[in-house]
């Protein structure tokens, strides 16, 4: 099984005529997904085609799921309107959506989150990779060709380091690999795929990647403690990032004492979390977990 | 990004909050005129993105025009926290008979915003927040909803404002809040927040950070508030680069694809530099997705550009991009920058396309450029070359 995610998803597009929108579409198809059609109001009616595949264009997104039964809506929106088509998703109550745009205000982010509250929709990102059920479905921007299936789950803040631990561990495969984003504000956070994992039954290890800035890491943490019976792997970057500047992403920014990669480390560890120093050192933890099981 | 004091008031007033803008200038002299023109005992306070500027002797009081000339040329000669004070506030000298602490702010942990407001505060609250935190009111606001005129009431009454003030205070918070969503800002603090003489409530001090992705998006007018003299000119040439660069203090030039990999880059050169005389990373060099030569080229020209880097640390993970068009990315840059290029670089390639890309930097087969296949192994390289 896979957590989110799976090879019954049907998958709808918000921004799929875009430039992002089109070569990522395309790299969904080859990785699998069913892609149902896109969202654009402007070219209601039309169909697309993109990989050698007529895909429709629908106006809205209750319509794209009213006439495809999409459960799944990837937003590759510029950040201007991102707000706006996350409002349109959550309006329609899509199950989950996707928002890979980077570069979203963060009081945007702010007030789609409030909006979401009691509402049937979950959130990942925004400013992440999205989310790929490898050999199944992908919905995101990660490249399907890294890793296969198999009894690993991946969450983390960073895509590039989800790439490269993929692919450090790619013998042994993942359920789910998430991306949950590097921006101060996001939906689905390190707790909710920690016990999503933890609940299914194919997920025999877990692998947790943070990076510096606010207290998701801590909070993880303390929530391992209680609730995670699975072995949990972790790696922080950004132990020599400075006070106060921030690292590429929104979100990772030391401020002052708080969000260090250190007291993060020491957080996981304190649960009993093997923490890697490095990349590949994390990966070394995780391969011995795994040929102790 | 963070706005200086004065930057701050402007935004203030131009929300109607109630503040003083006095006169920012950058030498004594025009100090010494901005207190003649204002007249009375005035205020020198020193203009840097930094907390703690009364303690480093950054404000001082003016009872003359001569004395504010005299502070000021103290002032414009210090450091704090390693900051240069290139410019100066006068404001009037206006005496506080209270003061009080105000801020909204982006409450990451609760995915909202809070409101921090304490009447028995002011510049103290740290202190406050320590010995007497029940006197530290925290209010949480749904982004949903906002701050209207009966929010605003309902906070001014939790923080207790005194009735003499009470009204202003609820006018003032309403005020506050229309500059933190309208200027899509991440903090909004006004301390101390005075009750000045004849009962009168005014943002006597200002600290606000705004959000540079709404900068982006919807606010092309606050590229005004970033001050090019202030910025490292390794950073501002980055930034007109389009590049996500942060200068630091070590020797080793890095860059790489995606800001985790590169974080966690700077990382295992720092571990690495263990073994090597304790050599530390350069800097911060996100290239972004994709990594065409003219991209590369202009990465390796601002980290070369900075004479303390010894060596440079490609660190790549095909993704989206394949190593074949990184490795021809690195193989067009050093065609471009020529005699410029002085350094050993380290490469790194891994990932989609990794055994083209490796071939294709092994046939270039230029002299500065060493193969690694591991990060480990490139970073422990790129390490000792920078301490040989």
């Amino acid at each position: 099984m896979s957590i989110y995610l799976n090879k019954d998803s049907k998958i709808i597009v918000q921004g799929m005529t875009g430039g992002m929108g089109s070569k990522h579409t395309a790299l969904m198809l080859d990785a699998g997904a069913a892609i149902v059609g896109g969202v654009n109001a402007r070219k209601a009616g039309t169909t697309a085609e993109i990989a050698g595949q007529e895909l429709p264009v629908f106006g809205s997104v209750a319509e794209a799921m009213k006439e495809t039964g999409a459960n799944v809506s990837v937003l590759f929106v510029p950040p201007a309107f991102t707000k706006d088509a996350c409002i349109e998703a959550i309006d329609a109550e899509i199950p989950l959506m996707v928002v890979i745009t980077e570069g979203v205000p963060v009081q945007d982010t702010a007030e789609v989150w409030s909006y979401l509250q009691g509402k049937n929709t979950r959130m990942i990102g925004p400013n992440c990779p999205g989310i790929i059920s490898p050999e199944e479905s992908l919905a995101g921007i990660t490249p399907h060709t890294i890793a296969g299936k198999g009894p690993i789950g991946l969450v983390s803040k960073s895509g590039t380091l989800t790439y490269q631990m993929m692919y450090e561990l790619r013998d042994f495969g993942f359920t789910t690999a998430i991306g949950i984003g590097g921006d101060p504000i996001i939906g689905t956070t390190h707790i909710d795929a920690l016990q999503a994992f933890e609940d299914d039954p194919e997920t025999k290890a877990i692998v947790m990647i943070g990076e510096i800035g606010g207290d998701a890491e801590e909070r993880a943490a303390a929530y391992i403690k209680d609730n995670i019976t699975k072995p949990v792997v972790g790696y922080v970057a950004g132990f020599t990032a400075p006070e106060g500047k921030t690292m590429g992403h929104a979100g990772a920014i030391v401020s002052g004492s708080s969000g260090t990669a250190q007291a993060k480390k020491e957080a996981l560890e304190a649960v009993g979390v093997k923490v890697g120093k490095t990349p590949s050192e994390t990966a070394a933890l995780m391969r011995e977990i795994m040929q102790g099981l | 990004m963070d706005l200086m004091e004065y930057q701050a008031k402007e935004l203030f007033a131009k929300h109607g909050v109630a503040t003083t803008l006095g006169v920012v200038v950058e030498t004594a002299e025009a100090a010494k005129a901005a207190a003649e023109q204002l007249g009375g005992v005035t205020v020198v306070k020193a203009q840097v993105k930094a907390g703690g500027r009364g303690k480093a002797g950054g404000v001082k009081l003016a009872k003359t025009p001569d004395e504010a000339f005299e502070h000021a040329t103290n002032i414009l000669n210090l450091t704090i926290k390693d900051l240069p004070v290139n410019r100066v506030l006068i404001t009037p000298a206006t005496p506080p008979q209270e003061e009080y602490y105000f801020s909204f702010l982006l409450d990451r942990a609760n995915r909202q915003y809070l409101c921090i407001a304490s009447v028995e505060g002011g510049v103290e609250i740290e202190e406050v927040a320590k010995t007497n935190p029940d006197a530290v009111k925290k209010i949480a606001i749904d982004p949903g909803k906002g701050v209207d005129a009966a929010k605003a009431r309902e906070i001014a009454t939790e923080a207790a404002f005194p009735e003499a003030v009470f009204e202003q205070a609820v006018e003032m918070i309403e005020k506050l809040y229309t500059v933190f969503v309208e200027e899509d800002a991440t903090l909004v603090e006004v301390n101390p927040l005075a009750r000045l003489e004849g009962d009168k409530l005014e943002a006597l001090d200002g600290k606000v950070s705004l959000d540079e992705n709404a900068s982006e998006v919807r606010h092309p007018d606050h590229e005004q508030f970033e001050i090019r003299d202030e910025a490292n000119p390794l950073e501002a040439k980055a930034k007109e680069f389009g590049l996500n660069y942060v200068k630091l203090d070590g020797s080793v030039g890095i860059c790489g694809n995606g800001a985790g990999l590169v974080m966690s880059t700077l990382d295992v050169v720092a571990y690495a530099g263990e073994n090597h005389g304790g050599v530390k990373p350069a800097n911060f060099l996100d290239i972004g997705g994709g990594a065409n030569a003219q991209v590369m080229a202009n990465s390796l020209d601002v980290i070369l550009n900075d004479p303390q880097v010894k060596s440079v640390f490609v660190n790549v993970f095909g993704g989206i991009t394949a190593c074949d068009e990184v490795a021809n990315g690195i193989k067009g840059a050093l065609e471009i920058l020529g005699d410029k290029a002085t350094k050993p670089l380290v490469v790194r390639l891994d990932g989609n396309n990794v055994e083209q890309g490796r071939a294709i930097l092994n046939e270039m087969n230029h002299p500065l450029v060493t193969q690694v296949d591991t990060m480990d192994g490139a970073a422990d390289k790129a390490a000792e070359l920078a301490n040989a």
